[in-house]
């Protein structure tokens, strides 16, 4: 740092310590509330919690149950699924779209809030109108039936094999537009002379967009795929807002399976060693990227 | 941050542009549906409800629904609608946005122009935050609110939002300063600047979009916050918890138009924010956290 | 959405002075809209005018479910609430951690051991001392019935359960929905209540269920129950899964379906749509558990509280809550019968009427029995491993020999 000549020696040392006496409150707070909170959880799925905590050591009891239990293993089987599908249409339509309304339109501040509210809210506002929409009986079935589409179906969410497709929808309606403003932050971004040159040249729009803009995109997809992922293993609102889990059991995820085993089955041990293993793979698919990002900003 | 314009290099066809016209307003009435929903069945009598068609237009218009919601609607034992809870929700969202967003901005200005040993790493720690599933939180955070002396308070669920906020504001900040010029910030230093100066003069005036990015996301994300506001906040419910309470009686009569009428006004503010600074957050978007 | 300033300020000011005094209850529960809601304002205004103020901590959702996660964090913030609505073994379990307050003078002086009756007591009771206020006393093993539906097709009220598959059956042929059910797990384990009970008898429910007898769980009792699950959902319609209990019931109402076996809830809503009982519907006990009733029963824990003044106002609240003036408004709202036996029935309609004498004559013979899905049966752990096995097999994942095969290893591997 350059340090000048004839400072007061103390206010220099203040200076160089400034920085990190103002990150201190941030760290501290972090090692508390993330790094200790996760090490009371690994601690509890070690012992013989039910109700409240308690701090008996049981060793790996709990995860073996865990293991054992079938209704466990349809939890992550419905989170691969569910985080692949969601994800990947999330991708896929954001971008496009994007692309799309990157197309001088005509209207495109009319459009844009429109894409992107549904991010402004919770499932707890949408959630009933959601089951309207996806229940037979009296959603998007019943309305095309009476304006005569007799032959319409979808009853998917009475479906315990199809159940969790729906769930997926109602996840992309929510997020796909914040994607797409992600994606169109992007596009704005890339530099139009490169895009005019290569015209010149007599590329097509489809080459223009597949070899020029979206390898440019890269840091978007990272940001997308990111926040998409996280919400994807956190999604618990959703499931308990349009399915409660069911048919049957069979829209479970390991968020609302960690819930209903820590606090309504008093539980609390299976409950914890669920989440230990929800956190391990979050931290398999963040630290990759983490460390990506963070080497090349060196 | 250069370049930006509003243009794309891209010519297209008619055919082409009305093809792209109409995908574009299909997706449009994916998204407005459930809000249309929403709003349409606010606006009838509970038979109609029952009776007709979801997507129907009101036989008879009523605002009938809306005035129970907002002041009469039974929430716990008192008839007062969702109103007194409006208020709880802005006593908890504004210090909690406003702090979480003052402590991620200077956290981004440390990590990015006072770069010392180990800052990466702190960076990375710190951006692993974000990540944690709250469901697990619950019970140790409610240990350390007890002992703190603030469970069932809004000061305390004001530290529960800022806690898991500052992960998100730091990335947000972080990324938007990388890209600003450092030697800006060492010819300041040189003419005399001390730490707090070169933020409040250099830094802060250029951070308005990326100040947009962050609002906007802790707003939403603080106001529509259930878990924490159900398990900690006391008296003081937020407007969520409130909702939570209006639509899911165990055993009763469901006044799905009330409802409807009520999840609206709890997710107006939302609604309002996403709507009034929409074209800011993409462009706040722009100018930082997606260029890496 | 006008806020001035001003109320902003006063409201906050107003919080930070209403914070709980020594002389009131703060009260946890899951009453929280409509009818029920009002119905306990009724319990406020008594305790108010007793000197007691009432501090409201409502928490929705999950059947209870939220409110008591709310619950374990303010516990573990050593922050306990006066009061918690809780219902069967959660009290147990409460009460197991120490953490209820001791009732026995405010029992004694109001002489609770005679009038409430004994197999609720189990329940209000831990080791021996009172922990609970049982506020009423609701069962499960309704059937609610459309009586229009019945006489258009010449069907009497069926009395056994060959009868009730016939005219279910008949309702059907009539291009009618026999049953009408909504598929959530709670739901058809309410049903699965009824069903074991028309099965076996109490004898058979207790063994089963109570004390998880393995003979009782595997033998052909349970198969016989499970098969007559599959029955009962031959006869209800495609569009079931998730459907609220409301909305089925609504179904019955409108004469859409035939019958709906619900708890007793569910007369609410025919009252609420102007129903009358025995003109418009009827309410039956599942047919061939005639003099059975599965009950489950709202209560308010009362947590340990320091002060003498606050024990003070939280025993005014207990003695308000069993007391009779409050067990008869709160009951005819919620279509539950007293939680205690010296109630005048002549207070309530006919179906209260039948609750109540079906409750006097169960307590007297044998007949009352906790109800399993609600959680007077086994403890939260079981209740739900329970509820797994008749959920899958309900929705078709299971046939009747491998969910009474499933029914065993969930129950031995939830202990």
């Amino acid at each position: 740092m350059a340090n000048n000549a004839g400072q007061d020696d103390f206010q220099t040392k203040l200076q160089n310590w400034l920085p990190k006496i103002v990150l201190s409150p941030s760290i501290a707070a972090m090692v508390v509330f993330v790094y200790g909170f996760i090490a009371f959880t690994v601690y509890i799925s070690f012992s013989d919690s039910k109700m409240l905590p308690s701090y008996d050591w049981i060793g790996l009891a709990n995860y073996t149950k865990l293991w054992k239990l079938s209704h466990w293993w349809v939890s992550i089987t419905n989170l691969a699924v569910f985080a692949t599908l969601y994800i990947g249409i999330c991708t896929v339509l954001g971008l496009s779209l994007a692309i799309l309304l990157d197309q001088k339109i005509r209207g495109e501040g009319m459009l844009r809030p429109i894409y992107l509210y549904p991010m402004a809210l919770s499932f707890i506002v949408t959630g009933t109108a959601w089951k309207w929409i996806l229940d037979p009986g009296i959603g998007l079935e019943n309305t095309m039936h009476q304006w005569g589409w007799e032959s319409f179906h979808f009853d998917w969410i009475k479906d315990r094999n199809m159940a969790i497709y729906t769930v997926v929808i109602a996840a992309v309606w929510q997020t796909s537009g914040f994607v797409m403003a992600m994606f169109l932050a992007g596009l704005r971004g890339v530099d139009n002379e490169i895009l005019k040159a290569a015209q010149i040249d007599g590329a097509s729009n489809w080459r223009l967009y597949r070899r020029i803009v979206i390898p440019m995109l890269r840091p978007a997809f990272l940001s997308a795929f990111v926040i998409l992922a996280h919400l994807s293993v956190k999604s618990y609102d959703l499931i308990i807002a349009l399915t409660g889990g069911g048919p049957g059991r069979a829209t479970e995820v390991p968020a609302t399976f960690m819930y209903s085993y820590t606090f309504t089955r008093n539980s609390m041990g299976i409950g914890a060693a669920s989440a230990v293993i929800m956190l391990m793979t979050i931290a398999a698919i963040i630290t990759p990227y983490l460390y990506a990002e963070l080497k090349e900003k060196k | 941050m250069s370049n930006v314009t509003q243009d794309t290099a891209v010519r297209t066809s008619t055919f082409t542009r009305i093809f792209i016209y109409g995908l574009l307003i299909l997706f449009a009435a994916y998204y407005l549906m459930p809000l249309f929903v929403m709003i349409v069945n606010s606006l009838k009598p509970l038979s109609e409800i029952t009776s007709g068609n979801m997507m129907a237009l009101p036989e008879v218009w009523t605002l009938e629904p809306w005035r129970q919601a907002w002041s009469k609607a039974q929430i716990g034992i008192e008839p007062t609608g969702l109103k007194p809870y409006f208020v709880n929700s802005l006593l908890i969202v504004i210090p909690a946005v406003f702090i979480s967003t003052i402590i991620g901005a200077i956290n981004g200005y440390v990590l990015t122009k006072w770069r010392f040993r180990g800052d990466t790493l702190i960076f990375g720690a710190l951006l692993f935050s974000c990540f944690i599933p709250f469901q697990i939180v619950l019970i140790p955070m409610a240990i350390v609110l007890g002992k703190l002396g603030i469970a069932g308070s809004i000061p305390g669920l004001v530290l529960v939002h800022v806690v898991y906020g500052i992960g998100f504001t730091t990335l947000y900040y972080r990324n938007y300063y990388a890209v600003f010029p450092t030697e800006l910030v060492r010819a300041a230093q040189i003419d005399g600047a001390g730490f707090f100066r070169i933020f409040w003069r250099i830094m802060l005036p250029i951070s308005g979009p990326i100040t947009v990015v962050s609002v906007i996301w802790q707003f939403t994300n603080v106001w529509n916050d259930f878990l924490f506001g159900a398990s900690f906040a006391g008296q003081e419910q937020p407007m969520t918890v409130a909702l939570n309470n209006l639509v899911q009686s165990s055993t009763g009569v469901k006044e799905y138009n009330v409802h409807f009428a009520g999840a609206i006004l709890a997710a107006l503010p939302t609604l309002l924010v996403y709507i009034v600074a929409g074209r800011y957050f993409v462009r706040g978007l722009m100018a930082g956290s997606v260029k890496g | 959405m006008k806020i001035n300033k001003k109320t902003v300020l006063a409201s906050a000011l107003l919080m930070a002075t209403a914070a709980v005094q020594a002389e009131d209850v703060e009260v946890l529960h899951w009453w929280t809209a409509g009818g029920e809601a009002a119905a306990l304002s009724v319990l406020k205004d008594d305790l108010s005018k007793d000197g007691v103020g009432w501090v409201d901590m409502p928490v929705a959702g999950g059947g209870g479910g939220s409110a008591m996660t709310t619950l374990r964090a303010r516990v573990t913030a050593g922050n306990s609430p006066t009061a918690v609505q809780m219902l069967g073994y959660d009290i147990q379990d409460w009460a197991a951690e120490g953490e209820l307050a001791n009732l026995n003078d405010i029992a004694a002086a109001n002489n609770w051991d005679a009038v409430v009756p004994t197999a609720l007591q189990k329940f209000s009771k831990y080791d021996g001392n009172w922990i609970a206020a049982p506020v009423n006393m609701h069962s499960t093993n309704w059937v609610w019935a459309n009586k229009k539906v019945l006489d258009d097709l010449g069907l009497p009220q069926p009395h056994s359960w060959d009868d009730f598959v016939a005219a279910m059956q008949a309702a059907k042929d009539a291009g009618k929905i026999g049953l009408a059910h909504g598929g959530q797990p709670w739901q058809e384990a309410t049903m699965f209540d009824g069903v074991v009970l028309s099965v076996g008898g109490a004898d058979f429910y207790n063994k089963a269920f109570v004390e998880l007898d393995e003979d009782a769980l595997t033998g052909p009792q349970m198969l016989e129950a499970f098969k007559r699950m599959e029955t009962l959902r031959s006869f209800v319609d495609d569009n079931f899964s998730g459907r609220d209990w409301n909305l089925a019931s609504s179904m019955v109402i409108n004469g859409d379906a035939a019958f709906q076996i619900m708890g007793d809830w569910a007369k609410g809503e025919f009252i609420n749509a102007g129903k009358v009982p025995n003109e418009d519907f009827l309410c039956f006990r599942v047919p061939g558990s005639q003099g059975t009733m599965a009950f489950n029963a709202d209560q308010f824990a009362m947590f340990k509280v320091d002060s003498a003044s606050a024990q003070e106002a939280q025993g005014k609240m207990a003695a308000a809550i069993v007391a009779p003036t409050f067990q008869i408004a709160f009951n005819q709202v919620k279509g539950s019968v007293p939680s205690r036996t010296d109630i005048d029935p002549k207070q309530f309609d006919a179906c209260g009427q039948k609750g109540i004498a079906d409750l006097q004559y169960a307590n007297a013979t044998g007949g009352l029995v906790g109800s399993m899905a609600h959680g007077h049966a086994q403890p939260a752990a079981i209740k739900n491993a329970v509820f797994d096995v008749v959920t899958n097999h309900f929705n078709g994942e299971f046939d009747a020999e491998e969910a009474v095969e499933e029914l065993f290893n969930a129950i031995d591997a939830a202990k």
